[in-house]
């Protein structure tokens, strides 16, 4: 009888509106208050402001479950420390994020001139001097090492999801797997021994760099255009194959242009993962200072290595070497945000339309 | 240039699993065919082998024959990719390409299979396959729109357009009308009356209603457990199946008596 008459109540108590944001405030204000006097008592040698973010709140947590608690009841309590607990680790974990970019942003700028994008470093001792060449570095070895990826990575997700079975295939898996997992320096010895026996030892030459990057850049290709793959309903190919559709066809005109927004997303993860790379083109593709326009011949330097060594080599005006190195760091993040761009732009251009 | 179908001795098996046992029927040109049965007796599996659609699902092979017109397509010398295109299929759930509008999706046969094709003949081909699965004054004025954008029974009756778009001789249909309301599952069933005129159709139901409506002849499939074959227990005239079936359990079924 109870439990009828409990049912068939729907209102519940609740607090007002504003009251998650007025504890909040509350819980911050109070946490800084103490944190304040604790500064001003000389205890804290200044206002910790890290302090007072975590006092307040932990403050704001316990005040909104125990009161609400006691006037919502437990369900709703624990739903509101839930969010909130949910909504400080997001917070948290961008804290490095916006304090990377900010701090990259805020140095990167001393440098980030016209004469940065348009000369090298060849002769440059102290100011001055830039980083085009290993701008068109890492776009001339990351644009090859793509090239050689996608295809290869595609072509091995579309076997592994549409025709293979069996121990090849498992194998193949297998063997994807493993290669995600090499360290990027082994991928740069492999390539460095592999063109060694080629051309003889101490070859070193941008492409010997995209190819080394290729080797970490295909298995993450392979994994995320799998997935894609799978995504695409059954029912459509069976559809393809029902209107005498032959397989291959099926595959090139149906299953890749449905999940071809998916795959060009996953690929620019891939790129991302690699164009930072440094390892393993300091032992391939080497170092210089100079333009370079030409993978297959001479030492290229790439963003990573250019602020890698600007950083670790500095001259005589140290300060000139570290402001060029965070303009790299600065122009590399810039650089994987317009991919990105550009990818949601494609993207967003090709993908299936008016679902509803 | 509809086709005669005969099934002989069918077995299917899904890897070790038969799921259909000793089938034998004859489907005579230009008539509808009903399949009717419970739930896995086999009666989609069995409409799959009749366009080899049944081979996309990994382990799964049949024994026996199934001739078109005279011709096993079990025969060595048999390509299913042109099976496929006598024999279209339209399926449970409505599943036009996402990535076509309404008029690519018509003409996905002839695209897909990189068919070269004029305009006006690609115009004339759209319009008169709409006007087959009863659409066109639908969709007429939005046939750029996206195929996806139109509401379940649309799409089911755009996956019929496109199915008799490439003019194949038989129409297999499973459950065309499971999901759809009663409006549209009339607007498909008078569109099997018509259809019927050029094609042998096979249609699978649930609804006995829709067996009896628009059937000619009607085969009542039966399982005897879970784990065993589904089998033919009898094919006749629907109006017989209907009103004087030779096999108890056909009675027990169509008047809803069943276990
Ligand atoms: N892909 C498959 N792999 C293995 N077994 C399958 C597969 N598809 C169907 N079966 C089995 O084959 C038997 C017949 O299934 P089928 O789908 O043909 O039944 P059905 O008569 O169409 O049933 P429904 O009326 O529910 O659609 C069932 O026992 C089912 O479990
Ligand atoms: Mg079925």
């Amino acid at each position: 009888m109870t439990l009828m008459s409990e049912a068939a109540v729907i209102q519940g108590r609740t607090l007002p509106r504003g009251f998650a944001w007025t504890t909040l405030v509350a819980s911050i204000v109070a946490s800084a208050a103490i944190f304040l006097a604790l500064a001003l008592a000389q205890v804290t040698p200044e206002f910790n402001v890290a302090g007072a973010a975590v006092v307040g709140a932990i403050l704001y947590l316990v005040l909104v479950g125990v009161i609400s608690r006691l006037v919502e009841g437990r369900r709703k309590s624990i739903d509101r420390v839930m969010a909130g607990v949910i909504t400080a680790a997001f917070l948290i974990a961008l804290i490095p994020l916006i304090s990377l970019v900010a701090t990259t942003a805020a140095d990167g700028i001393n440098r980030f001139d016209m004469q940065f994008f348009s000369s090298s470093m060849r002769n440059v001792v102290g100011a001055g001097g830039g980083g085009l060449h290993a701008i068109i570095g890492t776009l001339l070895v990351t644009g090859a090492a793509t090239i050689i990826s996608v295809p290869v990575g595609i072509m091995t997700a579309i076997y592994l999801v549409e025709y293979g079975k069996g121990r090849l295939a498992k194998s193949i898996t297998f063997l994807i797997d493993v290669m995600t997992g090499i360290p990027s320096i082994v991928a740069g010895l492999f390539a460095f021994a592999l063109f060694a026996l080629v051309f003889g030892p101490g070859i070193r030459f941008g492409i010997g760099g995209a190819v080394a990057l290729s080797l970490l850049m295909i298995p993450v290709v392979v994994r995320s255009t799998e997935e894609m793959l799978k995504l695409v309903p059954n029912e459509l190919r069976e559809a393809s194959f029902a209107l005498g559709v032959p397989k291959w066809l099926t595959i090139v005109k149906v299953v890749l242009p449905t999940a071809i927004a998916g795959i060009i997303t996953g690929v620019m993860i891939s790129i991302a993962r690699i164009i930072g790379e440094t390892a393993p083109l300091l032992i391939i593709a080497g170092l210089s200072t100079s333009m370079n326009y030409d993978l297959f011949s001479e030492r290229m330097t790439t963003l990573p290595v250019f602020v890698y060594t600007q950083y670790t080599i500095q001259g005589a005006d140290a300060q000139a070497y570290i402001d060029r190195a965070w303009t790299g760091a600065l122009v590399l993040i810039i650089i994987v945000l317009l991919l990105n761009l550009i990818a949601r732009i494609i993207a967003r251009v090709l993908a299936p339309k008016g679902s509803r | 240039m509809s086709k005669r179908i005969e099934v002989e001795n069918l077995n299917v098996f899904y890897g070790k699993f038969l799921a259909v046992e000793g089938v034998s029927l004859t489907i005579e040109p230009r008539t509808v065919t009903a399949f009717i049965g419970p739930s896995g007796c086999g009666k989609s599996t069995l409409l799959r082998t009749l366009n080899r659609m049944h081979e996309v699902i990994p382990g799964a092979r049949v024994d026996g024959r199934v001739a078109i017109d005279g011709k096993n397509l079990y025969d060595l010398d048999v390509d299913p990719v042109l099976v496929r295109r006598q024999v279209g299929m339209v399926f449970q759930r409505p599943n036009p390409f996402p990535t076509m509008s309404i008029k690519e999706n018509v003409l996905a046969g002839v695209k897909l299979n990189n068919g070269r094709i004029s305009r006006s003949d690609a115009d004339d081909l759209v319009e008169k396959s709409l006007k087959g699965a009863n659409l066109w004054k639908e969709v007429k004025d939005r046939l750029d729109r996206p195929g996806s954008s139109l509401s379940g029974g649309q799409q089911q009756r755009l996956c019929i357009a496109r199915a008799i778009a490439v003019s194949p001789d038989v129409l297999l249909m499973d459950e065309p009308c499971s999901a759809l309301d009663p409006i549209s599952t009339l607007a498909i069933e008078d569109l099997i009356e018509e259809l019927k005129r050029d094609y042998t159709i096979v249609i699978v139901t649930h609804n006995m209603q829709q067996a009896s409506r628009v059937s000619d002849r009607t085969a009542f499939f039966n399982i005897a457990g879970t784990g065993l074959p589904g089998r033919l227990i009898e094919v006749d005239d629907t109006a017989t199946i209907f009103e004087r079936p030779t096999e108890k359990s056909t009675e027990d079924y169509i008047s809803g008596r069943f276990g």
